[in-house]
């Protein structure tokens, strides 16, 4: 059963204000979720063929677009801005 | 002259278009018409583009003029607002996107731009994608256009309604779990999920990457399969992308199918009754068409959902992480970062969103990794070998699309689980990879569209088409 401190907890983690209220409707909803997806815990894993497993994909990180392409584009949509650097509050 | 809108194909308007029975600006025209004598009520559209006409007058300019001639050009699109048009609004129906504008085009829309269709604006959607009613956009439901107490379906509600209402002559949606199907098969019209990778998700954002693609919805197969034809292929953009060159010259043939029907389909509690009797009377009449009908054994098809609904949510935590307040979007300011990032994504997020990111960042965490998100993988891979071995006696696998036909506004809200099993048979293609199609088979008691789905094998959506 998930608790209460489990759901805060979460939502830390997930850099997400929650009021109590929905802490609270959370935890049932979020508890009957985990009880349903649990079943596949019941599947009996067989072996399956190399050519099933799905793998992932990678491309080089590079020639992707002419650089400075789209800064000014990009730059324009922050909510805060310097000139070309983009404006955060105090990290430490 | 008044063009009918209502029986009209891509190719009856590339015809009309072409002999010059009416222009590229006047068949937008009818379009822009309905809109506004329905949109107050229906909600599909969230904009309507003000450069429709200059866009149609365009392609009329280029039709006169003989320029790049093909059955899309001055073709009216409806865009899901998931789907970046460069310099265009775009805000996937979330709060937290407020004013965003897209830097560059989708891949899927710089196809279209080069045929020269005519976006005629933006549609609703499920926030962000996630779910399948339109009642977690920010701006509103999608209402029915067939009956408007009830909901168009999701995620891509708006896509669909806009197709059924004679809105836009066709749209594009995006499929997660069933996001083109189910609003498809709700307003009656037809939705394609292409195979995974199959059309590029280069400016499509992210809902879940190992399951999105993007896919179109028409009212016949033949429009779906022209739009699909336009948007398919590799791109550089997106490492995952992938079509085969050659066709593979396996059409649909009228008579021979070999369909295969899963066994204890309908084993699973809430199915509609008439859902269950529309779906064997298909069955029938495919089968005195002179198709063969098989039934075929999908052992863990009863756990995709179980499966789907860990998988999705551990990647939709991961995709929404890039929503800080930032680098775009609607920034709301605490007095430390750690503030701004927890009211912006606790305010710009709404709740179904917020429900998705908490799960799956609980099947993400240390200590629950193995039973859920890791256990989901391989039981995914086994699913996968079991429709491989299906696909060897059979062309392909035929279900209903949704357990239900439209259901009223308001009916599932209160329950997420109910809201979830609405995608039992859909999440399955994409869990697996395959192409599926919805495709209308007839009304309910109420009057109410249903479908059916069609599966096939991995880059084979020709057997879908005649």
């Amino acid at each position: 059963m998930i608790e209460i401190k489990d759901i805060q907890k979460l939502a830390t983690l997930s850099r997400m204000k929650i009021s109590p209220e929905e802490a609270e409707s959370l935890r049932s909803e979020i508890d009957s979720i985990l009880g349903y997806v649990a079943d596949i815990n019941k599947v009996s894993l067989v072996d399956v063929p190399d050519e099933e497993m799905r793998r992932n994909v990678f491309r080089d990180d590079k020639d992707s677009n002419v650089s400075g392409e789209y800064t000014e584009k990009l730059l324009a949509l922050s909510p805060d801005r310097d000139g070309n650097y983009i404006k955060v509050k105090k990290i430490l | 002259m008044a063009i009918d809108l209502t029986t009209l194909t891509i190719k009856k308007a590339h015809e009309g278009l072409m002999s010059g029975d009416f222009t590229a600006v006047e068949l937008s025209q009818a379009y822009l018409e309905e809109i506004k004598n329905k949109n107050a009520d229906i909600n599909a559209y969230l904009e309507v583009y003000e450069d429709v006409v200059k866009q149609a007058e365009e392609a009329d300019r280029k039709i006169k003029s003989k320029i790049n001639i093909n059955l899309l050009i001055g073709i009216p699109f409806a865009i899901k607002d998931n789907i970046l048009i460069d310099g265009r609004k775009v805000g996937a129906a979330s709060k937290i996107l407020e004013g965003y504008v897209a830097p560059y085009d989708a891949t899927a829309i710089s196809n279209l731009k080069e045929k020269g269709v005519v976006f005629i604006g933006r549609v609703n959607m499920d926030e962000f994608a996630m779910g399948g009613s339109t009642e977690n956009s920010a701006y509103g439901v999608t209402k029915n256009p067939v009956d408007t107490s009830r909901v168009a379906g999701g995620s891509s509600g708006g896509s669909a309604a806009a197709v059924a209402m004679n809105g836009a002559l066709v749209a594009l949606g995006s499929d997660t779990g069933g996001s083109v199907r189910q609003p498809a098969s709700f307003c009656g019209v037809v939705g394609l999920k292409p195979t995974y990778g199959a059309v590029s998700r280069h400016g499509l954002m992210a809902m879940g990457s190992s399951l999105d693609v993007i896919g179109p919805i028409g009212k016949t197969v033949e429009d779906v399969e022209i739009i699909f034809d336009a948007i398919k292929g590799q791109d550089k953009y997106d490492s995952t992308s992938f079509y085969p060159h050659e066709e593979s010259g396996q059409r649909c043939p009228l008579t021979t199918l070999k369909i295969g029907v899963p066994k204890r389909i309908f084993d699973q509690g809430g199915i509609d009754e008439e859902v269950k009797k529309n779906f064997n009377d298909t069955i029938s009449k495919l089968k005195s068409l002179g198709h063969t009908i098989i039934d075929i054994d999908l052992p863990n098809i009863s756990h995709a959902l179980g499966v789907y609904y860990v998988i999705m949510p551990a990647e939709v935590s991961s995709n929404m992480a890039r929503f800080d307040g930032v680098k775009y979007g609607n920034i709301k300011k605490g007095d430390t970062l750690l503030e701004d990032y927890l009211n912006t994504r606790g305010e710009g997020f709404g709740k179904e969103v917020r429900r998705r990111i908490m799960l799956g960042t609980y099947v993400l965490s240390s200590g629950y990794y193995d039973a859920y998100y890791g256990k989901a993988n391989k039981v995914r891979n086994v699913i996968r070998a079991d429709f491989t071995k299906a696909f060897k006696e059979v062309d392909v696998i035929l279900t209903p699309t949704a357990p239900t036909p439209a259901f009223k506004i308001g009916e599932k809200t209160k329950d997420p689980l109910s809201m979830y099993l609405e995608d039992i048979f859909t999440v399955t293609a994409n869990l697996v990879g395959i192409p599926a199609m919805s495709v209308p088979s007839g009304v309910s008691s109420e009057k109410l569209p249903l479908s059916i789905q069609i599966m096939a094998p991995h880059f084979k959506e020709e057997s879908f088409f005649v």
